[in-house]
């Protein structure tokens, strides 16, 4: 309900005369429609059924249960990431790191348990503290330097894009981590992270309840707690926050160890479902993931946004990357085609702003 | 809570004596002794002596570079004093983060950062210090009675707005200014600072924010006004203080120093008295208001902090 993103804060309101009696009933209430296409979430739904109806009608094949589950497998891998990069953004800054991330996670848990021949719990568990960490430094980085995030997490994105070539080379002699999927753990592991269930015979993927799980909790502690609240504060306006008593440090580092979170926990849905981790990969992902929030309506400059609005934004992806199969034609046309649906996106998203929010 | 039916808020002020207040006199909230602060070789800010008490205005006058805000950003807490004492109900305190300030009753109006502009109302006014409910898992934020709880404040402050759910930036500067004491003298704020609160106001938004300052007063806050209008000054000040320069050049307290004195000090008066000589040589300038040197005869800050 609350988060209404106005299109500008409309400075240029007349002045009030003063606090009379005149203040009251000089706003009328805009309609209903309106007041809703204003609302970021509900334009980039409005999109994703549009994306979801042209590929219907395009692609048969996209009607089948079973291409739905699909697409939303695809969906909530890029969700499940793009929702604490939507968090960050909200709070006024952005994360570069977070495509490789993902894949740091995955390589040090299949490395340690696999060297060190333990439980692949123990790994996971160490995967976890060094996502945290690498969250921990961008945020500490960020905070006491006072760098802007773009140039600290792009210096992340390129250490952590070296140390995995360099460190799977020199631990495996290879590009790839070696298959784990016989060790101690894995079953349990798997089940927790890349399993999948039947519904109705269409077989539906865990990450996607996960994902939907996530973005529930996710909007509830940005609309409904004091942390929600710090996060809109730190990226709409960082001194005002700071000065009124909220703790911006905290907050800012925090938001970037939820990335790591996130990192880590799609990090093990890939060493879970696929064993072995490609050391090269997750370059380009964490553009996708900034794409996905800011067609989901989150200001790319911090202060407003919702977790909703980049589950959409996270199904639109899923759906074109999946429906382009689905429809036969050459994948290689994918990123054209999220190009164009990225600047129309939020072209549309800002022109239907503009239009709800006129006075 | 407000001072409804009060005429001007000159005349309001000038009902009053100092002999109401003596009894609190004895006691400041806070208190700077010689205080200063210096960035690296520029010293901001010099041999600074500063009472707030409660139920007084204490107004610190002073031009651009003057040192002003540095004064504030001590008290606020958002900088620290590098000389002198900062004493806060007579305890030396030195504190690192505004919410230390906070904690101890001293609230801040910033002139332009009070508020996240894309926040509702009702958001802005409770941010840092937000209502909750539940236990700790499930705590979250008890949305009904901040809201209601912001309405009721803004009413009481006169302030009557039809949706608490529209961002604060949508209102204007006046109206921000009061929410945002509104909010402080909620939060049980005992020492309220205003940075500059009339400065981008027009005359009668300006008027508004004063009669807020007068009624903050009157319910017992020290407060700290910090201006560079001598004339918004005077119609509420009980103390006024003039920077000049990072040091203090006027000290008075209402009784001793008069309107026309408190504008010459701020308007650097002592310099133009002693230009008027070479001034009135000069074709096209107007020395005939300028005061003489000797005229200005309000007590000076004690030059010890000067060298």
């Amino acid at each position: 309900m609350s988060m209404t993103r106005q299109a500008e804060p409309a400075v240029t309101t007349p002045p009030a005369p003063g606090p009379g009696k005149e203040t009251d009933g000089r706003t009328a209430r805009r309609p209903l429609a309106l007041r809703l296409l204003a609302r970021p979430e509900v334009g980039v739904f409005l999109g994703a059924v549009a994306v979801l109806v042209f590929f219907l009608v395009t692609a048969p094949a996209v009607r089948d249960g079973s291409s739905m589950a699909n697409i939303l497998y695809q969906s909530s891998t890029i969700g499940i990431m793009a929702l604490p990069v939507a968090l960050l953004m909200i709070g006024g800054e952005f994360d570069l790191s977070a495509g490789v991330a993902v894949i740091t996670s995955a390589l040090t848990a299949s490395m340690v348990s696999y060297q060190l021949t333990m439980n692949v719990w123990v790994g996971v568990i160490v995967a976890l503290v060094v996502s945290l960490g690498v969250g921990l430094f961008n945020g500490w980085m960020l905070v006491k330097t006072g760098l802007p995030s773009f140039l600290v997490t792009l210096g992340t994105f390129l250490i952590l894009q070296g140390v995995n070539l360099a460190v799977t080379k020199l631990v495996t002699g290879n590009v790839a981590t070696d298959d784990i999927s016989d060790m101690d753990g894995f079953d349990q592991a798997k089940a927790l992270f890349a399993s999948s269930f039947e519904v109705g015979g269409v077989n539906v993927k865990i990450t996607v309840i996960w994902w939907l799980v996530f973005a529930a909790l996710a909007t509830w502690v940005l609309l409904r707690t004091r942390y929600g609240n710090w996060i809109f504060a730190v990226g709409g306006n960082k001194d005002s926050a700071r000065a009124v008593g909220v703790p911006v440090t905290f907050t800012k580092i925090s938001l970037f160890m939820l990335v790591g979170f996130g990192a880590w926990f799609v990090g093990m849905h890939q060493l879970f479902s696929f064993n072995t981790v490609q050391s090269g990969e997750g370059v380009g992902q964490e553009l996708i993931y900034i794409a996905a929030a800011v067609i989901g309506g989150c200001l790319l400059t911090g202060g407003a946004g919702s977790a909703i609005g980049p589950v959409f934004g996270a199904f639109m992806f899923g759906m074109v990357q999946q429906g382009i199969v689905y429809a036969g034609w050459n994948p290689d046309w994918f990123k054209a085609f999220l190009g164009v649906m990225l600047l129309g996106a939020v072209l549309i998203n800002q022109w239907v702003q503009r239009t709800a929010t006129r006075r | 809570m407000t001072t409804e039916g009060n005429g001007t808020q000159g005349a309001e002020v000038k009902d009053r004596t100092p002999e109401d207040r003596t009894p609190e006199r004895d006691a400041p909230l806070v208190e700077l002794r010689g205080a200063g602060k210096s960035y690296g070789n520029i010293r901001a800010l010099h041999g600074v002596d500063l009472k707030v008490f409660p139920s007084q205005v204490t107004c610190v006058l002073g031009d651009n570079g003057a040192g002003k805000s540095t004064l504030i950003k001590i008290i606020s807490g958002l900088h620290q004093h590098t000389e002198g004492e900062f004493l806060v109900d007579g305890t030396p305190v030195r504190f690192s983060t505004p919410r230390e300030a906070l904690d101890k009753g001293i609230a801040t109006v910033y002139q332009d950062l009070a508020v996240v502009p894309l926040m509702p109302v009702w958001r802005n006014f409770f941010l840092g210090s937000e209502m909750t409910k539940g236990p700790w898992p499930l705590r979250r934020l008890d949305i009904q009675r901040m809201k209601k709880t912001a309405d009721e404040e803004l009413r009481n402050m006169g302030i009557v707005l039809d949706d608490l759910e529209q961002p604060i930036g949508t209102l204007s500067g006046g109206q921000r200014q009061c929410v945002a004491i509104a909010r402080a003298v909620y939060f049980g704020a005992r020492v309220l600072i205003l940075d500059e609160p009339t400065a981008a106001l027009g005359v009668k938004q300006s008027g508004v924010v004063l009669k807020y300052i007068a009624a903050a007063r009157d319910r017992g806050l020290g407060v700290i006004f910090i201006t560079h209008n001598p004339h918004h000054a005077y119609m509420v000040g009980d103390h006024f203080s003039v920077l000049r320069l990072g040091t203090m050049e006027l000290n008075a307290s209402r009784d001793e120093v008069s309107l026309e004195e408190l504008t010459n000090h701020m308007a650097g008066g002592t310099e133009l008295a002693a230009l008027k000589h070479e001034l009135s040589q000069v074709r096209g300038v107007d020395v005939e208001e300028l005061p003489e040197a000797d005229a200005l005869t309000a007590p000076v800050a004690s030059s010890e902090g000067k060298s």
